[in-house]
């Protein structure tokens, strides 16, 4: 039993650190078919990763430590958020009581220490950036909490494990699908949000003031913007899987190699929907994207109504 | 005095400059204010060098040229002394900001009163002028500058931006520009005038056809005499069509931006991919996708063929515009259906049409405004057998702007389709080089094209020996600045981009 423990950590910590680069790929794939143009190699990601990783920084006269050290924290950031993320389907090797709380924090460890070395810069557009970020991520964590709290709440689980019991067994009927349903609408949203996708952010534009996330890399360089750019893929496919193990209909009723399996290419699937939507829709004007926010904050809210109303039930 | 108005699809007047007497001052400056306020638009104004009449003070001959209702263009002057000048009339009209900085900065002319007497391109002063721009300032604890530029992201032309803000609302945006100054007047002097084409083309590289076929209806007024006939209808026809392609191929180009900007993927490279027919279109014409070499006084570089052989036939040119015309009905019908498009273009970066028509806007953006001047509409030749319809916008914003584009690619390429109707044939022409028409002496033409971007207008004048006197060369961007300053006002500054792109004006055509 522990000897498939430890597989599936190391599969685990395999899946974490190679499915961003294809996540990112086939992102691009997808918006390439939607606009008829050749798409870039499916590594795209990773060569340029490995093309940044042997430039040397440049850095403005102005900026101190906080502005070198940011990118590594948003890396090491996401990569200790996926570890405890059921990823595969099943419980994450670090997974703990209330892990989800830490999981919050830890993605807002990196965003300060991004917008910090923003602020750092001195530099009037990304001090907007970070105050964008600032403003919509305020506004955007209640939701992760609602959810978190609504499926722990009704499966009796205090961790990311909820996610998996409330796939698994033991919710049905009108609640379980309210729950499930207002926490993928939510997620993905927070994952939009949070990664820096359209509707909400323009991940391609060239336009200094209209960039949210973007513009606060803009400054970076060399190694330190191949950090950034990987850790914000590993935040993005982080958020797809945990959208991805709400919908995994085989957690619980396949083996483990298979349930994995199935997690990652939902993940995919979700990654082609972003892809789909980055090319059919424009992006929000900024005064509207709070506005999209608020949907999974409602989203969010419904998921913890159906709780109360199964818990009041059933008490 | 010579009216070749009529004769050519340019809005044109040629005149015998000495029949014009340059009125005192005073009487010029309530001229000029009354026929603006009788219902004429203001085209140009501009000095040149005049003979001094005492020893030590520079005199400078400033015409003014209005267009009447009609169209019909008027030419009223004064000789000044720069030193004592005269009395800013943009308060009254502020149409003219833009004429009487230049004013003031080439020739030195004391403008008494204006209210933004504020470097138009830094003509002298060079980079430590530049430097020392007088930007406007607010002040306040709430109150954050953004500068954008010179040197932007992305492949365009350098220009400074700089906003002055209240959180993510834009109070008061200033458009600082000169980087790209080359001295094109000067430069177009010292050639032989009736040999500038190649130079004209490069005077905005997006409307090359615009400027040269203003240029080129100059020199053929100025060579023709009275006497001549212009150019013959074959050619005529011929600078139309590559006029109708070069605002179809940048109308294009400008759609595929906004739907870049707005994040809008298939806009953008639907757009994008189908200017490339149309500047390809343009390279089969004539030898190359932006026009160059097309137009040429009194001939032209068009070749057109019945039959499919070794040039372009009219058969392909119909397969062009059938292409065009078919992918632009699926992609237009995406872009202007989508939500979400309409939600970022709807309502920003309004100018209402009074504003339009107090700033002197021009081209489609003031035509965005509910404004409806074209210079097409008031051309003869080419023009009067196939008349253009003014097409016109009510609301002023980025989706007025961008609708107005798709409308004029439509009515350009139904245009283009009428002129082929005739079955035309086209022989690149050039005008004898052995024994070339000298210029005209003593006269003074003022020529207005409507080029995708708005009027370009060139005012030639040659002295008693028939050698050229002044060129003045006119971009529409120079009047249309100011618009987007003003339409970006109370805006969200992320959408500046947006509202800069539905203007989408010249950075080079401004500075010269």
């Amino acid at each position: 039993m522990s000897a498939q423990i430890a597989v599936l950590a190391l599969a685990h910590l395999v899946v974490l650190l190679t499915l961003p680069f294809v996540v990112v790929g086939v992102i691009q794939r997808t918006k390439a078919l939607w606009a008829g143009r050749k798409s870039p190699p499916l590594f795209q990601l990773a060569f340029d990763a490995a093309r940044l990783l042997r430039k040397r920084p440049v850095y403005s006269e102005v900026t101190t430590y906080l502005f070198r050290v940011g990118p590594y924290v948003v890396l090491v950031t996401a990569v200790v958020s996926g570890m405890i993320v059921p990823i595969l389907g099943a419980r994450a090797a670090l997974g703990f009581p209330f892990d989800f709380v830490w999981f919050a924090y830890v993605w807002g460890l990196g965003r300060v220490a991004l917008m910090l070395g923003a602020l750092d810069t001195g530099s009037a557009f990304e001090g907007m950036g970070a105050s964008r970020e600032a403003t919509f991520s305020a506004i955007l964590e209640p939701a992760l909490f609602l959810v978190g709290g609504a499926a722990c709440l009704i499966t009796h689980e205090r961790s990311f494990d909820a996610v998996l019991a409330l796939r698994a067994t033991t919710v049905t009927g009108g609640a379980g699908a309210g729950v499930w349903a207002g926490s993928v609408v939510a997620l993905f949203i927070l994952v939009q949000v949070e990664s820096a996708r359209l509707p909400v952010d323009d991940p391609t534009t060239h336009l200094e003031l209209t960039m949210v996330h973007e513009v606060m890399i803009l400054d970076h360089s060399g190694p330190e913007l191949a950090a950034l750019q990987v850790g914000s893929a590993i935040k993005l496919t982080v958020g797809l899987s945990l959208v991805a193990a709400f919908l995994n209909p085989l957690t619980g009723r396949a083996g483990p190699p298979l349930a994995a399996a199935a997690n990652v290419a939902l993940c995919l699937l979700l990654a082609v929907a972003i892809g789909t939507v980055e090319s059919l829709v424009a992006r929000w004007r900024m005064r509207a994207v709070p506005q999209y926010i608020v949907v999974a904050l409602i989203a969010a809210g419904v998921a913890l109504l159906a709780t109360t109303w199964q818990i009041g039930g059933a008490g | 005095m010579s009216a070749l108005a009529g004769a050519c699809s340019v809005t044109l007047d040629a005149r015998v400059a000495s029949a014009i007497v340059p009125l005192d001052v005073r009487a010029w400056r309530a001229d000029l204010l009354a026929r603006l306020a009788s219902g004429a638009r203001i085209v140009t104004l501009y000095g040149r060098p005049a003979p001094s009449a005492h020893a030590g003070a520079a005199a400078v001959m400033v015409t003014a040229v209005v267009q009447l209702t009609d169209g019909r263009l008027e030419v009223t002057r004064a000789v000044m002394d720069a030193a004592r000048g005269y009395h800013a009339m943009t308060a009254d009209v502020t149409a003219l900001h833009c004429f009487e900085r230049e004013l003031h900065e080439q020739h030195g002319v004391r403008v008494a009163g204006h209210p933004w007497l504020k470097p138009i391109r830094f003509e002298a002063g060079g980079r430590a002028a530049r430097d020392a721009y007088p930007f406007y300032a607010i002040e306040g604890k709430e109150v954050h500058e953004v500068a954008v530029g010179p040197i932007h992201a992305g492949v365009i032309e350098p220009g400074a931006f700089r906003f002055m803000c209240l959180g993510e609302i834009v109070h008061h945006l200033e458009i600082h520009l000169g980087y790209q100054h080359r001295g094109v007047e000067p430069l177009l002097l010292r050639r032989d005038a009736r040999k500038l084409a190649p130079l004209v083309e490069t005077i905005a590289g997006d409307s090359s056809i615009a400027h040269t076929w203003a240029y080129c209806a100059a020199i053929e007024a100025l060579t023709a005499g009275d006497e001549r006939a212009p150019v013959g209808p074959e050619i005529e026809a011929a600078r139309g069509v590559m006029l109708e392609l070069e605002r179809i191929a940048m109308h294009l180009a400008g759609l595929s931006g906004l739907a870049a900007d707005v994040g809008f993927l298939q806009g953008a490279s639907s757009y994008g991919r189908l200017r490339t027919t149309a500047i390809n279109t343009s390279m089969r014409l004539c030898g190359s996708r932006f026009g160059r070499g097309a137009l040429r006084p009194g001939g032209s570089g068009v070749r057109l063929d019945a039959e499919a052989g070794a040039g372009f036939s009219r058969a392909e040119l119909r397969q062009n515009l059938a292409l065009l015309v078919n992918d632009l009905a699926i992609i237009d019908d995406c872009f202007l259906s989508a939500r979400t498009v309409q939600h970022r273009l709807k309502g920003a970066g309004r100018l209402t049409t009074a504003q339009a028509t107090e700033l002197g806007l021009v081209g489609p953006a003031a035509r965005a405004s509910g404004l409806t001047h074209d210079q097409r509409a008031f051309g003869a030749g080419v023009y009067a057998e196939h008349p253009v319809t003014v097409v016109s916008e009510p609301s002023g914003d980025c989706w007025a702007r961008a609708r107005m584009r798709i409308v004029e690619i439509g009515r350009s390429l139904a245009w283009i389709a009428g002129v082929l109707d005739g079955d035309p044939v086209w022989t690149p022409r050039r005008a004898s080089t052995a024994a070339p028409l000298e210029l005209v002496a003593d006269r003074l033409v003022v020529s207005v094209v409507e080029g995708w971007r708005g009027e370009a207008v060139h005012c030639l004048e040659t002295d008693a020996a028939g050698a050229l006197l002044h060129y003045k060369v006119q971009d529409p961007s120079l009047r249309n600045w100011l618009g987007l300053a003003i339409a970006v006002r109370e805006n969200e500054i992320s959408d500046f981009p947006i509202c800069n792109k539905s203007f989408d004006l010249s950075y080079c055509g401004n500075d010269l």
